[in-house]
């Protein structure tokens, strides 16, 4: 069986930021066969060990806040506007998701397939769970996430 | 009319944080450098009131991702100061181990991804891996042997949760020491040549005559202890830092500055560290210095990146020393009974000087609170050098002296997520 990596990128005791752990504690209520699930709590050069040699990895963070909290996009680490759509991740460290995945890119380290989902946040505020908007997103990419890794894993 | 020149930019790159850089340039005088910090503070000394002592070490780690062990050493020997407990024996070598972990991430994280790009015309590390993959790759590999130390003895890489007061929560298997040791040897070669590679950058001409201030020990290189000295004959017990020092309010930053109430600003970090206890290097440190062309005092802020790199040498070689000749403690922890009364406690974070003080009650609540950064510390200092950088450089275009304004800014790691968070530079020429 083919596997799929799942990250789950952010810090679960700042409001909104903990929508990707929260993703990946929904997928490890009932895990999806072929799905490893891993979070990576804040330091983004360690996604490139992470991953390793994956194949086929998916990314989960929150987004910064712009109109809409709880929006889902879906990016493609192909797609050309992937370095403008990336820096609405919100990081408040030297090295962000973008950078990392330049440097990834830069390195041939990149995996062959990598899908990155951003969930909009509102607030990122110290110890607070997220809102209700994340929340519901939350559910909507696990769901999408399962589907995902269930199309991917039977058909190569 | 003199010509008042302005050249901003919006948001300065590769620093830990975020805040502004105000330079005003009226023909060819530099009339005004602000480090404008104005994320807002972030409160963390009033979180810990009303708190068990017995968390600090946990809640300060979350002040900053990148150097967390030394929230939590400078934490947990203030409060254990405070309670009449010495730490010694096989849990305080560990402790050193842990911090050389935190050096190793940390100055490597610097050194290679945030300041190495500046000296070689890059933007970021992503163009410098375009060009030099072999350079990034030695870079993540020597940070991942420093990411090994903390998380095997922090419990994780991030914000570390087996540090406690007294000790820690677990000790980890003899084995995994073993292993970890194997890490750092095959470490050791890429210390070295991250020396000899930042020793070839070409360096401006620039030095300045600091006030360094860090703490000495008799016998080692300073990690958790010993007394605060510098260069100008301050030597005191680390309980008397107040006495010495203040913090003060400056309108354009939200980070306290701080002084010497003697004789002003003066300067923290690994320049400091260095030019004071370099008699106390391991040999293949200073040996290494040696080689790269630098002796006990370097007074170019921009060759703290050299030092940076020795020091990665130093920690590594510790670290090894000490797996080398571990012995592992009885109990994970001691005993520590809360008192009421003060501690004060300051140790070598990567980017300089960490002070914390405590009052606490007699049921162990934490009733006040004070922790200076060396960020913070090193504000004033990060002025004065752009101060006497840009004077005999007005003549460059806009686009070079921002170039050099921000590198030289990260000279000093700032990591303004402690200090408070963003940084954009502006200079206006008048």
């Amino acid at each position: 069986m083919n596997t799929v990596t799942v990250i789950g990128i952010g810090n679960r005791d700042r409001g909104d930021d903990a929508a990707g752990p929260a993703v990946i504690d929904a997928l490890a209520a009932a895990p999806p066969p072929g799905a490893r699930l891993l979070t990576a709590p804040g330091d983004m050069l360690a996604l490139l060990d992470l991953w390793g040699d994956a194949g086929h990895v998916i990314l989960v963070d929150a987004m910064a806040a712009q109109a809409a909290p709880g929006r889902v996009l879906r990016l493609d680490a192909g797609d050309a506007a992937l370095t403008t759509a990336l820096g609405n991740f919100a990081s408040s460290h030297a090295f962000d998701l973008a950078e990392a995945i330049e440097l990834g890119r830069a390195l041939g380290r990149l995996p062959s397939r990598l899908v990155i989902y951003g969930i909009e946040g509102e607030h990122f505020d110290h110890g607070q769970p997220p809102g209700a908007a994340v929340q519901a997103a939350v559910a909507e990419v696990g769901q999408r996430i399962r589907a995902e890794v269930g199309t991917c894993t039977k058909h190569p | 009319m003199t010509e008042r020149r302005r050249i901003q930019v919006d948001y300065l790159a590769r620093v830990e944080g975020e805040g502004a850089l105000d330079v005003v340039i009226d023909g060819e005088r530099v009339s005004n450098v602000s480090l404008r910090i104005f994320e807002p503070p972030r409160f963390f000394e009033g979180f810990l009131r009303g708190r068990d002592f017995r968390e600090a070490p946990d809640i300060t780690a979350r002040i900053c991702g990148i150097c967390p062990v030394a929230y939590q050493m400078s934490a947990v020997h203030a409060l254990e100061q405070l309670c009449g407990v010495t730490v010694d024996g096989p849990l305080r070598t560990l402790r050193r181990l842990l911090y050389c972990g935190e050096w190793i991430e940390s100055h490597t994280l610097h050194v290679y991804m945030l300041h190495a790009p500046d000296f070689l015309g890059r933007h970021s590390v992503v163009e410098l891996a375009q060009d030099a993959p072999q350079m990034v790759e030695r870079g993540l590999r020597l940070k991942k042997a420093g990411n090994a130390i903390v998380a095997l003895l922090g419990g994780r890489e991030v914000h570390p949760i087996n540090v406690r007061v007294g000790g820690f929560w677990k000790i980890p298997a003899p084995a995994e020491f073993r292993a970890l040791g194997e890490t750092l040897r095959a470490a050791r070669e890429d210390a070295l040549a991250t020396v000899e590679w930042v020793a070839g950058f070409d360096f401006p001409d620039f030095e300045r005559d600091y006030e360094l201030v860090s703490l000495r020990h008799a016998d080692e290189y300073p990690f958790n202890e010993g007394r605060i000295v510098s260069n100008r004959g301050l030597d005191i017990d680390q309980r008397d830092y107040h006495a010495h020092f203040e913090e003060h309010h400056v309108e354009h930053s939200t980070a306290l500055h701080c002084r010497l109430r003697e004789r002003g600003h003066y300067h923290v970090g690994p320049l400091a560290r260095f030019a004071l206890n370099f008699d106390r290097l391991r040999p293949a440190a200073r040996e290494a210095a040696t080689r790269a062309g630098i002796g006990a005092t370097v007074r170019n802020p921009f060759k703290s990146i050299i030092v940076r790199a020795v020091e990665v040498v130093q920690a590594i070689d510790e670290a090894i020393a000490i797996i080398d000749g571990l012995e592992l403690p009885p109990a994970p922890a001691v005993d520590v009974t809360p008192r009421a009364g003060t501690g004060l406690a300051a140790t070598e974070a990567p980017r300089g000087l960490l002070h914390h003080t405590y009052r606490i009650d007699a049921a162990g609540l934490i009733e006040h609170a004070q922790i200076v950064p060396p960020t913070s510390q090193n504000q004033a200092s990060i002025e004065d050098d752009l101060a006497a950088f840009i004077a005999p450089r007005v003549a460059l275009a806009d686009d070079a002296l921002r170039w050099q304004c921000e590198q030289a800014v990260r000279n000093y790691d700032p990591c303004i997520s402690c200090s408070t968070h963003f940084l954009q530079l502006s200079v206006e020429r008048r």
